[in-house]
């Protein structure tokens, strides 16, 4: 089974949760900027929550399913399309083989995940089959995606295939989604800032009051320096009330440090495990996914929390999903 | 509970990790207290703990918030950081009587194409190329945390009469292996990158490779040094790592 890649798309990786366990030696986590978005396209499936799957940037691919397919997609509204009609976001979709999946021009700039039944199989790198472009590790050949690739799946889930069945998809090229949705997190809308919640990091008050306030308060925008690793932003300048040089420590995805330029710098899942930059605040655990919209462009507000709402927040994300997990177990059970 | 040092500082970072913070001076002793603590997150791990970042004067310890949570239990935060005060006494005794790393042996040839900035080191220190090469290959480095990308060692013990600062302007691309030197800090490139340090030689050996089982060839707590060779010997090495 495998998925042949019409169009690479702007920027496409396979991407798993990461690989955890080796940043004392370097290595960056990686894995999907939303991990909240895949694990929920792929309980949509009936994979387990680990199954690596495509990670989309403002332009998806075109692929072409070379046998039956369920698959579904979270995240940003990318426009797909099988055979000139949209396909949903966070519901289970039956695909036919020979069905070609497309994403047109999208409204708005964002990312996406696609998740397919079995998983996209490539090689585990270090425990993960997340791609980490640096290192030129994991995914398909340690690179994005290209014209004429071949992407492996996996073994369908028991679960996977109960869900196929109760679809029906045409036979021909056909495709079926189901009637139901997973209930996601409402985008922010049209022309509305980003909103992510924060905790003041560890050098925080060595920030000037009047940066800690312009901090909480005003608006950044992401400027074109915007990858995998981090995005720059651009706003108010940020300035240390000491210039004493920082020693090395760890840095993590959602930290935001601020150079000397005083325009800070939001980490990604692709960020270096440290840093010697000063870390101004953290995201919040259950804020990290939002931040994968962060595209140029976009504006950015930062808004404070406290540690104990921070933990609430991120076991109310998790409950969600377990909650998600056992629904789409229900949906395959007889009536 | 033993008393904490006056050093002893805990802080978040964010709603997933503490940072213990011994400091802020580079030096073996706390060096060592970091790595016997670590040790003893290896062997005695609180469930619920995902992975621990050592740096030069500090241990980052990642863990996961819905794991350490339940009713009747403190904060997760609280956990973490309950767990490494009690373990401070043990950290302490290991820091006494610690083992350290292994010795690394980096082979490295010196000059020429391998080490294009190897005259300006030599002019900068007043001293022979030769003489760099000398007091470069003597201490035996420390290798206080890797970092900055995989594999990527910091070291402690450059002879300071070789501290030079920084090209003006970044090469656009470094390749592996690359040995340099910024200020007073000495490493060893492990991934191609662009970078500003004085490049004095290269070493044919991996310091990352994703195909090992462990990928770093060097680890916080080693200890290393840098063995001159010839080119001849770089090629056959080359073929051999």
């Amino acid at each position: 089974m495998s998925i042949s890649v019409l169009k690479p798309g702007l920027f496409t990786t396979v991407q798993d949760l990461g690989r955890p366990g080796y940043q004392k030696t370097g290595l960056v986590v990686s894995g999907a900027l939303d991990a909240v978005a895949l694990r929920t396209a792929n309980l949509l499936v009936g994979n387990p929550a680990t199954a690596a799957g495509l990670e989309c940037t403002l332009r998806g691919p075109v692929l072409r399913f070379e046998a039956d397919t369920l698959l579904a997609l979270s995240g940003a509204d990318l426009a797909a399309t099988i055979a000139g009609q949209p396909v949903p976001l966070g519901r289970p979709v039956a695909v036919r083989a020979g069905a070609v999946l497309a994403f047109g021009a999208p409204k708005l700039a964002g990312r996406a995940w696609l998740a397919v039944a079995g998983g996209v199989a490539v090689p585990l790198v270090l425990g993960s089959r997340a791609t980490y472009l640096r290192a030129a590790l994991g995914g398909l050949s340690g690179r994005a995606l290209r014209a004429g690739d071949a992407l492996p799946v996996g073994e369908w889930p028991a679960l996977a295939r109960r869900l196929f069945d109760t679809l029906k998809p045409a036979e021909t090229a056909g495709w079926a989604s189901a009637r139901w949705l997973a209930a996601s997190e409402a985008a922010a809308p049209l022309g509305m800032p980003l909103v992510v919640r924060a905790l003041p990091g560890p050098e925080y008050a060595q920030f000037a009051p009047s940066s800690q306030q312009s901090f909480w308060q005003e608006l950044f925008t992401v400027t074109t320096e915007a990858d995998r690793m981090g995005c720059r932003l651009s706003g108010p300048a940020l300035t240390r009330a000491t210039t004493a040089e920082l020693l090395s420590s760890a840095v993590t995805f959602g930290t935001v440090q601020v150079p000397p330029g005083g325009q800070p710098i939001v980490l990604l899942a692709d960020c270096q495990t440290t840093g010697g930059y000063p870390r101004l605040a953290q995201v919040i655990s259950a804020d990290l996914g939002r931040l994968a919209q962060a595209l140029p462009g976009t504006r950015l507000r930062f808004q404070p929390v406290s540690l104990a709402e921070a933990q609430a927040l991120y076991l109310a994300q998790e409950r969600r999903l377990r909650t998600l997990e056992r629904a789409v177990h229900l949906k395959t059970l007889p009536v | 509970m033993a008393d904490l040092p006056a050093t002893w500082r805990l802080y978040l970072l964010g709603d997933a990790a503490v940072v213990l913070e011994l400091g802020q001076a580079i030096a073996p002793a706390t060096h060592r207290l970091l790595q016997a603590l670590a040790r003893l997150l290896d062997q005695q791990p609180l469930p619920g703990l995902r992975e621990y970042v050592p740096a030069f004067t500090t241990l980052t310890v990642y863990y996961d918030p819905v794991a350490l949570s339940g009713p009747g239990r403190p904060a997760p935060y609280e956990q973490v950081a309950s767990y490494l005060q009690a373990l401070w006494p043990a950290a302490l005794a290991a820091a006494a009587d610690y083992a350290p790393g292994p010795v690394v042996e980096i082979p490295v040839c010196y000059g020429g194409d391998f080490g294009p900035d190897l005259g300006l080191v030599a002019s900068h220190a007043q001293l022979s190329a030769a003489e760099v090469i000398a007091r470069h290959t003597q201490p035996e480095y420390l290798v206080y945390m890797v970092g900055f990308a995989p594999g990527f060692p910091y070291l402690g013990g450059l002879d300071a009469r070789l501290a030079t600062p920084r090209r003006a302007a970044p090469r656009s691309l470094v390749p592996a292996g690359a040995v340099g030197i910024a200020g007073l800090q000495t490493g060893v490139y492990s991934l191609p990158t662009p970078g500003g340090w004085q490049l004095i030689g290269r070493t044919p050996r991996r310091l990352f490779d994703a195909a090992r089982a462990q990928p770093s060839l060097l680890q916080a707590g080693d200890r290393l040094r840098f063995v001159p060779i010839s080119e001849l010997e770089f090629q056959r090495l080359s073929r051999v790592h």
